[in-house]
C-alpha cells in the first residue's frame, strides 16, 4: 500500500516454554479493535490481562472503517479517543442517489455542544495501532504476538489454553476468557459452538483507492447509477487521502476475477471519470451474514465483537457494537474478579448485549433487503421508493442504504431502577427527554477540572451526577467510600467537599437531561444510565448502586 | 378498517383505476401499483389499518 506500512510487533519466546507455570485472571484472545478495547478497559482497572494474538501486526487492509460517536466516547474513556479522532475524517452528513439524480440527504448529529462528531472514518489498521499504542502504555495489559490458542477445555472453576508458537506449545490457564477472535472465531469452533442466522445472496467488490478529490467528506450512496446500472455504489472518504468504493455486483460475480486490477479498474474510471488519477491500495470481494450466538456467555468463556455477532457493513453497526460489547462487559468483569458482584452480573452482559446485537441485526438486515431485493415485489417496492422519494417526502424515510450505528439503549436492562411512579399531582416530577434508565449519557459542553465536555467528567466507576447543591458533604464522603463507591458530579452551586463540581455554562445539561434542584442521575461505570430521580436519598441510592451490580433482586421503587 | 363503502362513485374510481394502467408494460403497471400503495399507505398512517389491510389482502389466494 502506498498510505501505510504495517508495523511489525516483535514476538518473544514465552516463560512457559521453559518451564514457568502460568494462571492468569483474564486471557484475551484477539488484538482487534475489539479485543483491545477489552484489555485496556480491564488494564485500567487494574486487572492484569494477557493478550494472545496469532499474528503480529494491525489489520491487514482496511476493513471497519467508520466509527461511530459513541465508539470514540467509549475510547476517550480508554485513553485514546484524542489519537483516533484527530487522525479520522469527521462526517455527519450523508447523500442518497437514485440513476444521477441526489433522492435524500441526512445529517447524523443536526444539533452541535458535542465533544465528537457523529462519525469518523479511519482506516482499521490506524485504529488499531492507536489502540496497541494505550494498550502498550499500561503496564497490567500484556500483548503476546503470534501466540496462537490451539485448544480451549473449560470447566466450573477455570479455563484451559493451549497455545502455538514457532518455538513450540505451551499451557495456560485463566480464571476468565474473552474470546475476540473474529467471525471465524477459532475459539468458538473450539468448543463446539455456532452462530445462527442468514447468508445474504449478494457480493460486493471493496476497493480502497488513493487519490485527490474535490468530493465532500460524506457518505455517498447510490442506487442505479449511470456508471454502475443495476446495482447500487458507496463512496466513503478515509484518512490519508484514500476513499473506499463499495460496488454491489450481484450473486453470481467470480470474487476471484472481479478482484484483479484489470477488472477492477475500468470500474473505477466509469465512475470517476478517465482523467481522475488514484491508485489502488486494497481490494476485496466479500459476501455478508446476519447471524449471532445464542448466547455471548458460557460458563467462564465470554463473546465478543464478530466472534459473537456478525451484520452487514451497511450501517458500521459491526466495529461500533463490539467495542460496546467491550465497554459493557470490562467493568462487570472487574466487579465480579474483585468480588463486589455476583457472577450472575456476567449474565446482564450477554442480555444486554444480545439485545443490541438482535437491534443491529434487524437493522442490518432490513438494510440488506432493501440495497439487495429479494424477491421481484421486494425490487418493485424498491425502486418505487427510490421513484417517490425524488418528489415525496415521506418517501425518503422509507430508502433504507444503512442506518447508522447508534448504540442500544438497554431499557429493559435489569439492572435499571425504573422511574419512580409518580401520582398525577405531581406531574412536575415526571421527568421528559432520551436520558432514560438504560440510556448512553449525552454530552453536553461545560466547564469542569477534567475538561470542556460533561462525559470527560463520568464513566470507570459508578457516578451521581446531580444538579444543584442536594448532597451533603458527609453524604457525598460516605458514597465516595463505600465498597463499590459512587462519585459525585455536581452541577452547578458551591463547591462539594468530595467528588466534583462542574458548571453548565450552557444550559445544555440540564436542557438534555432535564434537570433541575435535586435531580439526581445515577450513571454506570460504561456511562449507561441507570436510575434517576428529582430528590436525592442516599440509601435509594445505594439501592440502585446494588441492583446495578446485579447485587439485590429487590426493586426499588417510591413514590413522593 | 373500514371495508364498508366508502367511496361516492364506486365504479368511476374502478374506471380510473384500470384507466391507470392503460398502455403499461408489465413492468411499469406493477411499479405504479406499488407507488400507488406507498402513497395510501402514508395517507392513512394507522399502524393497525395497514396490517389490517395487508392482513385482508393475503386472504383468499388461488393457490
Amino acid at each position: 500500500m502506498k498510505t501505510y506500512t504495517n508495523p511489525v510487533y516483535e514476538y518473544h519466546r514465552p516463560p512457559e516454554l521453559d518451564g514457568a507455570a502460568r494462571h492468569c485472571g483474564v486471557v484475551i484472545v484477539g488484538a482487534g479493535p475489539v479485543g483491545l478495547a477489552a484489555a485496556i478497559d480491564l488494564a485500567q482497572r487494574d486487572i492484569p490481562v494477557l493478550v494472545l494474538d496469532d499474528d503480529d501486526t494491525v489489520s491487514v487492509g482496511s476493513r471497519a472503517i467508520c466509527y461511530a460517536k459513541r465508539t470514540l466516547e467509549i475510547l476517550d474513556r480508554l485513553g485514546c479517543g484524542e489519537a483516533i479522532a484527530k487522525r479520522g475524517v469527521s462526517w455527519s452528513v450523508g447523500k442518497v442517489f437514485h440513476g444521477d439524480r441526489l433522492t435524500y440527504q441526512f445529517d447524523l448529529l443536526p444539533e452541535p455542544g458535542h465533544h465528537r462528531p457523529a462519525f469518523i472514518n479511519l482506516q482499521q489498521y490506524h485504529f488499531e495501532e492507536c489502540m496497541v499504542q494505550r494498550a502498550r502504555s499500561l503496564p497490567a495489559a500484556e500483548l503476546r504476538w503470534k501466540h496462537r490458542v490451539v485448544d480451549v477445555t473449560c470447566n466450573d472453576s477455570q479455563v484451559q489454553l493451549r497455545v502455538a508458537t514457532a518455538d513450540g506449545e505451551y499451557a495456560l490457564t485463566c480464571d476468565w476468557l474473552i474470546v475476540c477472535d473474529g467471525a471465524r472465531s477459532p475459539v468458538r469452533h473450539m468448543l463446539g459452538l455456532d452462530t445462527e442466522g442468514q447468508v445474504f445472496r449478494d457480493r460486493f467488490l471493496i476497493a480502497d483507492i488513493h487519490m485527490t478529490s474535490d468530493f465532500p467528506t460524506e457518505r455517498w450512496f447510490w442506487f442505479d447509477p449511470p456508471f454502475h446500472r443495476n446495482q447500487s455504489v458507496l463512496l466513503h472518504r478515509q484518512a490519508d487521502n484514500v476513499w473506499r468504493v463499495d460496488f454491489q455486483l450481484g450473486w453470481d460475480a467470480d470474487p476471484e476475477v472481479e478482484k484483479r486490477p484489470e477488472n477492477i479498474l475500468p470500474r473505477l474510471h466509469a465512475m470517476l471519470g478517465p482523467d481522475v488519477d488514484f491508485e489502488i491500495e486494497w481490494a476485496s470481494v466479500y459476501t455478508f451474514q446476519c447471524r449471532r450466538m445464542q448466547k455471548f456467555r458460557h460458563g467462564r468463556v465470554l463473546f465478543a465483537g464478530d466472534a459473537a455477532h456478525l451484520v452487514s457493513p451497511f450501517g458500521a453497526r459491526g466495529a461500533n457494537s463490539g467495542i460496546q460489547d467491550a465497554d459493557n462487559l470490562a467493568w462487570k468483569l472487574e466487579m465480579v474478579v474483585r468480588g463486589h458482584a455476583p457472577d450472575a452480573l456476567l449474565d446482564t452482559y450477554n442480555t444486554e448485549r444480545v439485545a443490541a446485537a438482535d437491534e443491529n441485526i434487524v437493522n442490518s438486515t432490513r438494510a440488506t433487503d432493501f440495497i439487495t431485493p429479494k424477491s421481484a415485489a421486494s425490487r418493485t417496492f424498491r425502486d418505487a421508493v427510490l421513484a417517490l422519494a425524488r418528489h415525496h417526502p415521506f418517501a425518503r424515510k422509507l430508502v433504507n442504504s444503512g442506518r447508522l450505528s447508534v448504540p442500544k439503549i438497554l431499557v429493559d436492562s435489569s439492572l435499571n431502577t425504573p422511574d419512580a411512579m409518580v401520582a398525577s399531582e405531581a406531574d412536575h416530577e415526571r421527568f421528559s427527554g432520551p436520558m432514560v434508565p438504560g440510556a448512553p449519557a449525552a454530552d453536553a459542553p461545560v466547564s469542569g477540572p477534567q475538561g470542556e465536555w460533561l462525559l470527560q467528567h463520568l464513566g470507570g466507576g459508578f457516578d451521581l451526577l446531580v444538579f444543584g447543591d442536594g448532597v451533603t458533604g458527609d453524604q457525598a464522603r460516605a458514597m465516595a467510600s463505600d465498597p463499590i463507591p459512587c462519585r459525585l458530579v455536581q452541577v452547578g452551586g458551591g463547591m462539594p467537599a468530595a467528588g466534583i463540581l462542574i458548571h453548565d455554562n450552557e444550559g445544555l445539561v440540564a436542557a438534555r437531561y432535564d434537570g433541575r434542584t435535586g435531580t439526581c442521575y445515577l450513571l454506570r461505570p460504561d456511562q449507561h444510565v441507570c436510575a434517576r430521580w428529582r430528590y436525592f436519598d442516599a440509601d435509594v441510592v445505594r439501592g440502585a448502586i446494588a441492583r446495578a451490580t446485579g447485587c439485590t433482586e429487590r426493586t426499588t421503587q417510591w413514590t413522593h | 378498517m373500514n371495508t364498508e363503502l366508502n367511496l361516492a362513485a364506486p365504479d368511476d374510481f374502478y374506471d380510473e383505476l384500470i384507466g391507470l394502467h392503460r398502455d403499461l408494460t408489465e413492468t411499469q403497471s406493477a411499479l405504479v401499483n406499488a407507488k400507488l400503495i406507498l402513497l395510501l399507505a402514508n395517507h392513512v398512517g394507522d399502524a393497525d389499518v395497514l396490517r389490517a389491510a395487508m392482513a385482508a389482502a393475503r386472504e383468499d389466494l388461488p393457490q
